[in-house]
This record gives C-alpha cells, sequence and structure tokens, in this order.
C-alpha cells in the first residue's frame, strides 16, 4: 500500500492478506469446495452419487466448525433435510469478534476506491456461481425458479449498488463548516468499527447482501449471524468472500440460534454497533438493545413493519454505522 | 532592583442587571406554577453558598402534565410554515443578545463560572445557535434528509449543569426548527437561566406548550425519560447516566442521542511551538474550571520537550487567577457543586495515591464556596484512575510519548472517544493523525472551541449523534 498509484489502481488486498491454509483452525484448502455435483468427474455407472457438502463457519479468513461441535438440522419449509449447519456457540461469536477488530484498521484504512473495487469485486463472483445460489435460496426459502432467479440477480445489483457509495458517501455525509472566527472546519464520515449484524430471517441472501454490504461500504468489519432456519446462502456467501479480495476477518459468519448468539454479541465491550434486524422476537430485540448500553454501542433496531428486500435501499443503513468526525485546523499567515 | 508587582484591583460585574426572584415555578403550557407537590428545592452560588432562590422540584404528575402539554402543542407548531417557525427562533436569538448581560450574570451566579466566560463564550455561543437554526427552519428540504423530513414529535432533554444556557440552545434550538416540541430539564443545581429562558419565550410570544420547563434533581429527567408520551431523548451527561437512560428506551420506539463524557488527549509534538500550545494546554484543561466533557485532560506531550514545556506550563499556571466569578479579571471561577468538589478531591487523591506527583501553584482559595486550585500530575501511567476516569475538574494528567504512533496509541487507549488536540507545526503530520485518532471532535493547534455550524459529539462511549450543523438536525427528523 505504499505506492500510491498503485494503490488506487489495484483491486486487491491480497498483497498481506493471511494465508487460511495457514492457519490450524482450518482444515479446508484454500479453493471452496465444490457443491456442484454435476460438476464432478462422472463414474461409467448411471445415476452417480452427490458429494455433499459440509457446512462451515467462516472466521478470521478460515473455515472452522464450531469450537462446540455442535451443529443443527437446516430443512426446506416442507421439512425436507437440506444440511447440518454448524451451531455456533459463544465462544466462536467472540472468535468472530476477535478476527473483526484485527482486520479494522486495515480495511477501514483503505482508501475508498480500493473498497469499491474489492466489493464490486464480490458482486463479480456472486454472478459467476448465480446458479447454486439460485438453488440454495430457492431451497431454503421455498421460492420458485423464477423467484429465487430474480432474489439473486437482485442481491448481485444490490453489491453494486453499495459497491460504488464507498467513494461517494464522504461527499454526501461530510460537510465544510463556515464556523464563525479564522478556521477551516470539515467533518467527515469515519466507520464505527466492529459492527455485530443480526442477518434478516426472512432473506436468506437479498436481505442478507442488504444488511451485509453497507456496513462493509463504510469501511467497518462484521460479524453477521446467518438466518436462523435459512443459513446455508449465507455459509456460501462466506466461500465467495473468501475467494475474493476481501481480507480476511473483514466478514465473519456464523450460523445458529440467533436467540444464543446475540447476547454476547450485544455485550461484548469489543463491539461498536449492533444491527438488530434479524432479532425478530420484540422481546429479544429490545433484551439486545438494552444489552448493548452497557458500552453504548450504536444499535438499529429491527424495523417495526416487514422490510421489503426488494425496494429502494435508500443510504439509511449506510450512515447508521458511521460516526462524523470534525477537525479544526486555524487559518493564519 | 526589586521585581514590580502588579495587582489586579477588584473589577467585579454589577449583580443588578440579574434580580432573582425568591422561588421560581415550573414552566408548563406556557405558564409558570408550583409544583403538584408543593416541592421546592435551593439554587445556591457556589462561589459563596448563598441561596438565589427556591425552585419547585417537579414530580411525576408535573413532567406528565409537561408532556401532555408538548403533545397538545405539537401538530400546530409541525404544522407552522417553515418560515413562521424561523421567525420565532429569530426573535428569540435577537431577545437573548438583548438580554446577554443578564443571562450572563445569572449564569455566572448560579453555576461559578468566570464572567469573562458566561460574557464572551457561552452567551454568543447561545445566541448563535438560535440564530443559526432559526435559518434552516424553512430549509428543511434541502438539508439531505429527503423532500419533506418529519419532526419526531415532543422531544424530552435532559441537560447538565456546566454551560446550563448553551446546552439549553444546543438541544431547543434544532428541535424547534424541525418542528417538534419540547420538554427540557435543566440540571438541579443550575436551574435559574433555564427558567429565565422561559421569560424569553414569552416575550417571543412562542405559542404556549412548544417549550416546557421542568426543573428537579434526577428523578423529574427519569420520569421524563421514562415518560410514554415522548418520542426522542436527547441527553447531555455522564456516561454512567447515559447508560441507564439507553437502557430505559431499549425496545421502545423512541429516538436517542447522547452526548456523554470524555478524557480527551491533547497531543503536543517537539515541533509544536510551545507558547502556543501552553495557551491551548491552560484553555484545554482550566476552562469553565475543567467541568468541561471535552476537556483535554490528559496532556501527551513528546518526550524531547516535556521538561521544556511543563516549566512553561507551571509558570503559566502560577498566574492564573481563581476566585470571585463576577470578577472579570478572574480565570478559573468555583466548582459548581460540593459533591462535584468531593468527587475531584477523591480521584486527585487517588493520583497521589497510585504515585503521580502533583503540583499546584502557591493559590490563595475563598473561604467560602466550594473551590479546588489548578492542579498537574506528572508521572502519570495510562494504568492510573486520573489517566482513565473523567475527573471534570481543574486536574491535568500528564504523560509522555516518543513517536507518533505512541501517541496515537496512548491517546486511544480509553472507552471514551469525545475530542483530542494536536500540536504540531507539521500539516501532513496534523491530518494523518486527526485521521488516526477516535474522536469527534478534533482540534488542531487550537482547542475548546465550538460554533453552531460545527457538528459535536463523541465516538465509543462518549456517546451517539451529533449536535450542530446539518448533522444536528438528523437527531431531531424521523429519518
Amino acid at each position: 500500500m505504499s505506492d500510491p498509484m498503485s494503490d488506487s489502481m489495484s483491486d486487491s488486498m491480497s498483497d498481506s492478506m493471511s494465508d487460511p491454509m495457514s492457519d490450524p483452525t482450518s482444515e479446508q484448502p484454500h479453493t471452496p469446495e465444490r457443491t456442484d455435483g454435476s460438476a464432478m468427474p462422472k463414474p461409467e455407472h448411471a445415476t452417480p452419487l452427490a458429494v455433499l457438502k459440509t457446512y462451515k463457519l467462516f472466521i478470521g479468513g478460515a473455515f472452522p466448525r464450531s469450537e462446540s461441535g455442535r451443529v443443527y438440522e437446516v430443512t426446506d419449509p416442507q421439512g425436507n433435510w437440506l444440511a447440518n449447519a454448524p451451531l455456533a456457540s459463544r465462544k466462536d461469536a467472540r472468535d468472530a469478534v476477535a478476527a473483526a477488530r484485527k482486520a479494522f484498521p486495515r480495511w477501514s484504512g483503505a482508501t475508498a476506491y480500493n473498497r469499491g473495487q474489492v466489493l464490486y469485486r464480490v458482486a463479480e463472483l456472486l454472478q459467476g456461481r448465480r446458479d447454486q445460489f439460485r438453488a440454495e435460496v430457492a431451497a431454503a426459502e421455498g421460492l420458485s425458479k423464477a423467484q429465487a432467479r430474480a432474489a439473486v440477480e437482485a442481491a448481485v445489483d444490490r453489491w453494486v449498488w453499495y459497491a460504488g457509495w464507498t467513494d461517494k458517501v464522504t461527499q454526501i455525509a461530510g460537510s465544510s463548516n463556515p464556523v464563525a472566527g479564522p478556521y477551516f472546519n470539515l467533518s467527515s464520515p469515519e466507520p464505527t468499527g466492529v459492527v455485530a449484524v443480526l442477518a434478516p430471517q426472512d432473506s436468506s441472501l437479498l436481505g442478507l447482501v442488504s444488511v451485509l454490504a453497507p456496513v462493509l461500504a463504510g469501511g467497518n468489519t462484521a460479524v453477521l449471524v446467518a438466518g436462523e432456519r435459512t443459513p446455508l446462502p449465507a455459509l456460501s456467501l462466506a466461500e465467495v468472500l473468501a475467494t475474493s479480495d476481501v481480507p480476511a476477518g473483514v466478514v465473519n459468519v456464523l450460523s445458529g440460534r440467533t436467540a444464543e448468539l446475540g447476547p454476547p454479541l450485544a455485550a461484548h465491550q469489543d463491539v461498536n454497533a449492533i444491527d438488530l434486524t434479524g432479532a425478530a422476537d420484540p422481546a429479544l430485540a429490545a433484551e439486545l438493545e438494552a444489552t448493548a448500553a452497557e458500552n453504548l454501542k450504536r444499535v438499529r433496531r429491527p424495523a417495526v413493519d416487514a422490510e421489503d428486500w426488494t425496494a429502494d435501499p435508500g443510504t439509511s443503513r449506510l450512515l447508521a454505522f458511521l460516526e462524523t468526525k470534525t477537525v479544526w485546523h486555524p487559518m493564519g499567515v | 532592583m526589586t521585581a514590580m508587582k502588579f495587582e489586579y484591583a477588584p473589577a467585579p460585574e454589577s449583580r443588578s442587571t440579574a434580580a432573582i426572584a425568591s422561588s421560581h415555578g415550573l414552566f408548563i403550557d406556557g405558564e409558570f406554577r408550583p409544583a403538584a407537590g408543593g416541592k421546592v428545592f435551593k439554587s445556591i452560588a457556589p462561589a459563596s453558598e448563598e441561596v438565589l432562590s427556591e425552585v419547585a422540584h417537579a414530580g411525576a404528575d408535573d413532567v406528565h402534565a409537561a408532556v401532555e402539554a408538548a403533545r397538545r402543542a405539537f401538530p400546530r407548531w409541525s404544522g407552522l410554515p417553515g418560515a413562521e417557525r424561523a421567525k420565532y427562533l429569530f426573535r428569540i436569538a435577537r431577545l437573548i443578545q438583548e438580554r446577554s448581560r443578564e443571562l450572563a450574570v445569572l449564569e455566572s451566579l448560579d453555576n461559578g463560572k468566570p464572567i469573562r466566560e458566561s460574557r464572551d463564550v457561552d452567551l454568543p455561543l447561545v445566541a448563535a445557535h438560535f440564530f443559526y437554526y432559526a435559518g434552516w427552519a424553512d430549509k428543511l428540504p434541502h438539508a439531505g434528509f429527503g423532500p419533506d423530513p418529519k419532526p419526531l414529535g415532543v422531544a424530552g432533554q435532559v441537560i447538565p449543569w456546566n454551560f446550563p444556557l448553551l446546552m439549553l440552545a444546543w438541544k431547543i434550538a434544532p428541535a424547534l426548527a424541525t418542528g417538534n416540541t419540547v420538554v427540557l430539564k435543566p440540571a438541579e443545581t443550575t436551574p435559574l437561566t433555564a427558567l429565565r429562558f422561559a421569560e424569553i419565550c414569552r416575550q417571543a410570544a412562542l405559542p404556549p406548550g412548544v417549550v416546557n420547563i421542568v426543573t428537579g434533581d434526577g428523578t423529574a429527567g427519569a420520569a421524563l425519560v421514562e415518560h410514554p408520551g415522548v418520542d426522542k431523548i436527547a441527553f447531555t451527561g455522564s456516561t454512567g447516566v447515559g447508560r441507564r437512560i439507553a437502557r430505559t428506551v431499549a425496545g421502545t420506539r423512541k429516538k436517542l442521542t447522547l452526548e456523554l463524557g470524555g478524557k480527551a488527549a491533547n497531543i503536543v509534538f517537539d515541533d509544536a511551538p510551545l507558547d502556543q500550545a501552553v495557551e491551548g494546554i491552560v484553555n484545554g484543561i482550566f476552562f469553565n474550571q475543567g467541568h468541561v466533557c471535552c476537556a483535554g485532560s490528559r496532556l501527551l506531550v513528546q518526550e524531547s520537550v516535556a521538561e521544556e514545556l511543563l516549566g512553561a506550563l507551571k509558570r503559566r499556571m502560577a498566574t492564573l487567577r481563581v476566585g470571585d466569578p463576577l470578577d472579570k479579571n478572574t480565570d478559573v471561577g468555583a466548582i459548581n457543586s460540593a459533591a462535584q468538589l468531593a468527587r475531584i478531591r477523591e480521584l486527585a487523591d487517588a493520583g497521589s495515591a497510585e504515585g503521580a506527583e502533583r503540583w499546584s501553584p502557591p493559590c490563595e482559595l475563598p473561604a467560602d464556596g466550594y473551590w479546588f486550585p489548578p492542579t498537574l500530575f506528572t508521572g502519570v501511567t495510562q494504568a492510573h484512575r486520573i489517566a482513565r476516569e473523567e475527573i471534570f475538574g481543574p486536574v491535568l494528567s500528564v504523560l509522555t510519548f516518543r513517536t507518533p504512533e505512541e501517541a496515537v496509541a496512548k491517546a486511544n487507549n480509553t472507552p471514551y472517544g469525545l475530542s483530542a488536540g494536536i500540536w504540531t507545526e507539521k500539516g501532513s503530520r496534523i491530518l494523518w493523525l486527526a485521521g488516526q485518532l477516535r474522536a469527534g471532535v478534533v482540534w488542531s493547534n487550537t482547542f475548546n472551541k465550538f460554533d453552531p455550524t460545527s457538528p459535536f459529539g463523541g465516538y465509543q462511549e462518549s456517546g451517539y449523534g451529533r449536535e450542530g450543523g446539518r448533522h444536528g438536525l438528523g437527531a431531531y427528523l424521523d429519518v
């Protein structure tokens, strides 16, 4: 990052990315597992047996199982078994916060242009794996093929929308302030830090992207709790993020019980903000908000009415996790 | 040759401009009235312990009446054309300017701050704040919050005692400009200027119920925060109380902004203009007796100039005049209350007990009232309580650093994040450092500057939301 030209022209932050292979907690190779049975070499005999995917958490760029060893059954809306997802623990949540904190200086310190390109590349990779996501979203939410296709396309578009915001939000949220004195006075938005995001329960990919991308676009790092009943698209999105240029730890993905993972994240003293969108139970949302008061976390409450994830997202999620810093400089000769 | 000695003659400001009634009522629905339960408390002058007035103590019934009055006034006030609301606020700004000497004297009496500050800092900023937000009232569609931003309803506002009228202005001006009505609870020890402001609302013919003022202690504030008829809470005060308020509003739809404590680093590099830096350090920690949430209470000085800087700082501190707040030559006034004095003493004693070295200039303190001499501690480590806890008094903790990176690490080693100061001649270093500091306001080669156009507010446990500027409108709009 020392050469400003190469920094501004590059869409890669991989020069000092940690290598997942070197992480003893990861037993995955750097390339993601294949999830598409049809791409496997076909044996001579008929009806080849599909290779199922073991879904894992995503923490600090690695794909560990839950340290607790627990899993839970994920089914489609009809109750058909889809996979065993990791049932993340409080310890997993703490590990994820530590990884997100470690990743914060570099991600928040990257140029806005650089962050924009890195996020745009996520959209490119998501597009490339759209068939997989259509299948996962359709199974998770019980959508038709056409509905699932629309949801995935909208999710890709949403990444693109937020990728384009990185180098513009300062200009709409900042200001030059005409103070009554000989001072140059400038206000600029800055990321608040580590944001815990409880992803929506009703939209496994589009809703997920709609809450995650604005947090990242502003320069924050995230600990994401996937929708409890529909975590598989989130866990697959982690594979997209791992193979994109998003540095390790910038996004950490947990699957499990929202009511179990929410409290340790709301109580964690090294989390700066919490998005309670996925706290669908008002009593849980109120409890988490009260817990978050301990270190004055910024809290985004769940919407009163069901959110329309296809609607124009506006800037409120982007601005919710930004601080305003005002700097005064005297003027004189 | 013997040194010439110039003594200052006393130069007291006259109290006659600020006659004080012997008792004050609550201001609810445009009228002054006693508390429903008849309870009163005394507001005293901290410089003399003289009782200034008896003030009505609002109970839950009174708070309820005030909220109801604000609710009734809301439809008409929010429905007024913005230009009409603007004219009320412009009127208020002008009335404050007209009565600024009276208000400054009253503020210094009730709070204990030097008249030089109430006259030259507080009151000009109060008037400017109303003037600034008056102009926004009919321009809200251009403020960046959408074409037709809506007010929230009734704003419950709880303010501290360190800048009583200025904090009132920070709260009331943007709330009214955006079309909200308000119930404001001044601090228990400094209710008088808020009640004088209520008179100004009447002179401005502000419709009844648009501004209500309920005086009392923390129980009145708690009743306001808990009231279901309140749509928005704005609080300035300690982090401890802010935390309780955040817990109280959890699970409601009340919008909340908090401006809480701080432990600002004031960072001096070896290339800084040291005489200017000394003035900035003094202004940073001894302005308003250090009763300032954004006070530069941790001095981080580069090791190579520490000795020289501390020598100059001590010489400057020896010239500070501590005493009668109404004397125009006074630099440092009275501590606001006995409770605050006890808190300052406790933390200063902890500084000595934990091994830091305490120093104050020779300084004669008045016999009556609450006083604490300007004090600095050297040999402070980051683990000391005086380096971690907000003292909210005229006590400076001095730490040193060698490299800019070390300065950043030490400055950011706090759960707070309200403000910071940088002293260096190197522009690129200022901009780099300003980017690294986790604080909402950064003053470079200056300190403790405020302006209505300039957003103010903290990171982390210094609270959330911004007051001032275009940003300050957002706290009172449904966005």
